[in-house]
């Protein structure tokens, strides 16, 4: 068995592992809500997220923060873009089309972003060193710990942004019913592709303060399929369930990695698939079965 | 313009109704037999992984195309085929035994994964695909003992009835009558009522209930004999490769076999086999386009997944019925002649449709 302070440094890993996940599925599941397309292409958002904040504060020399906010929002831009001129198109096509055009975004965008950045891995200067240390079982890394703050900070933003703005309303209103929020005026298409943005900025965001954490390069777009799993394992329905599910992963996957070598890697795989054998809604479903 | 007329009740289900249709099928069967007369050897051999590819594009094209349940996890089927395949043959079991067990083998686990992939629907199963497809690949990659692990696993020679098959021409012929057996087989399954119910749950599953339709037992079936198809696929598959590694059924396969259906055209078996010639064509066409461009250009690595990515948002924006969809509409051109007009083939507006209510 492990000595406690083992368990207690693992499970604090996995904790904020679990958040960076979260804070990944968070732009999962808004895109989801709003458009019923998932979009595999997330990871790659995040992964140009954390080249675009690199460059710019190694580039041009800026300070952390400040091309934190510049390269989410450029971002978001192209997460606008992308929306706006491609998805917007292929409405109402079979799923599978649409799963493997976001998918062909992923090639693309990883491509693009090896011609430009270059393929080799890249590490970043965090302006957070240095840990937390509380007692003597509990320590935890600066840049860890503000993975769950900004998990935090986002989620508490975005449920007021949905409660609180005419935007944010209106969003919820086409995400409930697209045909019905466009016969009350709402200008569907736009909020779509503001959602999109939204989503966009919070995987940049994930991947701006992911990267100091691991090394930045072109694949790190595939932690984006990681996330996914968890917030199936939670269910896609709702932010909170999502988020719930990503951190269990977090926490599941070092004690897995440590007790069952052989299946290293894949242990989020495994405990999704299990989850969804037993429930295929996830945990916290959002379905309604239609009754005639 | 052609008018259909019926006389009989087996005008309704015939293969081929169309005199255009019969003749064209029977010219690439033609040309298909005659091929080892006038090809080299080693376009012979890419004719019969094509072959191969169309099979495995067939299999999912049943569950993809037809029942409309995303499969992001089929080169798993394709490595069970072709592991269990090789593995059975390195015990001594005959060659036509082994290819129908392995093939039976990957429908049974087909159908296993189809029993809990009938309760889900759209991205939850993709993911769930995924995830099994990722989680073949390991089990291939830890499970040593048998799969060879990392290290590979050869695979014994083509031998069918005690007479050794070497030669290119005659492995081509052997794929070349499993893939003539899975079309055929094909085809007539959609002319059937299990067939029919896989199409009517694809279009709602609602109504397809309401006519009385398993739909759970649908989807099992479907998962099952597409796994087979493809698993044969797999099996044929290890011959071409002789040397199997988990990561040629990994994640990447899966997608390639997606993306053949896809650009292809989902639906209908003929697009299966224009996406497996794509996905065949598509290196050859690559790499000559590498050779045409400046080298700073071509040299860049990185230009393939580019290609790739760039080829399937094209295809899928602007021709969502796939390579299927274009020829339809070529044919239809010459069958009207003078008729054809720029809005016969108009999209009409389509809304989300939604699968949160169910």
């Amino acid at each position: 068995m492990l000595p406690l302070s083992d368990v207690v440094h693992l499970a604090i890993t996995g904790v904020a592992q679990g958040c960076a996940y979260g804070l990944i599925a968070l732009g999962f599941v808004l895109i989801y809500k709003a458009t019923e397309v998932v979009n595999f292409a997330h990871g790659e958002f995040m992964m140009l997220g954390a080249f675009a904040v690199l460059t710019l504060s190694e580039a041009l020399g800026w300070g952390f923060w400040s091309s934190f906010l510049v390269g989410c929002m450029a971002i978001a831009v192209v997460g606008y873009i992308v929306d706006a001129q491609i998805m917007r198109r292929i409405i109402g096509e079979s799923q599978a089309s649409i799963f493997i055009l976001t998918v062909a975004f992923g090639f693309i965008f990883r491509a693009l972003a090896g011609m430009i950045f270059g393929w080799n891995a890249r590490s970043v200067d965090a302006p957070f060193d240095g840990k937390l240390v509380v007692g003597d079982m509990i320590e935890i890394n600066y840049d860890r710990l503000i993975i769950i703050m900004a998990t935090v900070i986002f989620v508490i933003a975005i449920r007021l942004f949905f409660r609180r703005t005419r935007f944010g309303v209106a969003m919820q209103a086409a995400s409930q019913n697209q045909l019905a929020a466009y016969y009350m005026g709402i200008p569907v298409k736009r909020l779509v592709s503001a959602t999109w943005a939204i989503g966009a900025f919070i995987a940049a965001a994930a991947g701006a303060l992911l990267a100091p954490v691991t090394q930045v390069d072109t694949t790190i777009g595939f932690l984006g399929i990681k996330a996914l799993a968890g917030a199936i394992v939670g269910g896609f329905g709702s932010i909170y369930g999502a988020l719930l599910g990503c951190i269990l992963i977090g926490i599941i996957e070092p004690f897995a990695d440590y007790f069952l070598p052989g299946i290293k890697g894949v242990s989020a795989y495994v405990v999704m698939l299990l989850v969804l054998f037993v429930r295929p809604e996830g945990l916290i479903p959002q379905t309604y079965q239609k009754k005639v | 313009m052609q008018f259909l007329f019926k006389t009989a009740y087996n005008d309704d289900i015939r293969f081929l109704a169309k005199t255009g249709e019969k003749v064209r099928v029977s010219i690439v069967v033609i040309f298909l037999l005659a091929a080892p007369l006038f090809l080299q050897d080693y376009y012979l051999a890419e004719l019969g992984l094509l072959l191969v590819y169309a099979i495995a594009g067939i299999g999912l094209m049943l569950l993809t195309g037809h029942t409309g349940q995303v499969s992001f996890g089929h080169a798993g089927f394709l490595g069970i085929g072709a592991y269990a395949h090789s593995v059975l043959l390195t015990v001594g079991f005959p060659f036509l035994l082994s290819i129908l067990t392995s093939t039976a083998i990957a429908g049974l686990v087909g159908m296993a994964l189809g029993r809990s992939a009938s309760k889900m629907h759209g991205f939850y199963l993709a993911i769930a695909t995924l995830a099994f497809g990722i989680l073949i690949e390991t089990l291939f990659g830890e499970w040593s003992s048998v799969t060879g692990g990392h290290m590979g696993y050869a695979v014994p020679a083509l031998q069918v009835f005690g007479v050794p098959l070497t030669e290119v021409w005659q492995q081509y012929y052997v794929d070349l009558l499993f893939a003539l057996f899975v079309v055929v087989g094909a085809a007539n399954l959609f002319r059937s009522p299990t067939g029919r119910s896989f199409v009517a749950v694809r279009d709602s599953e609602l109504s397809a209930r309401c006519l009385g339709v398993n739909v759970e037992w649908v989807k099992i079936q479907s998962f099952g004999i597409s796994a087979a198809i493809t698993g044969l696929a797999g099996a044929l598959l290890a011959h071409h490769l002789t040397y199997l590694a988990p990561d040629v059924f990994g994640v990447l396969e899966s997608l390639k076999l997606l993306l053949m259906i896809v650009v292809g055209g989902l639906g209908t078996i003929l697009g299966a086999i224009l996406g497996a010639i794509v996905i065949s064509l598509l290196p050859v066409g690559l790499s000559f386009l590498k050779g045409a461009l400046p080298p700073a250009i071509g040299q860049t690595a990185g230009l393939e997944p580019l290609l790739f990515g760039m080829i399937i948002v094209l295809v899928i924006v602007f021709e969502p019925a796939g390579l299927y969809g274009r020829w339809m509409k070529i044919r239809f051109f010459f069958e009207t002649f003078p008729y054809y007009r720029k809005s016969s083939f108009v999209r009409q507006k389509s809304y989300l449709k939604t699968e949160r209510m169910r």
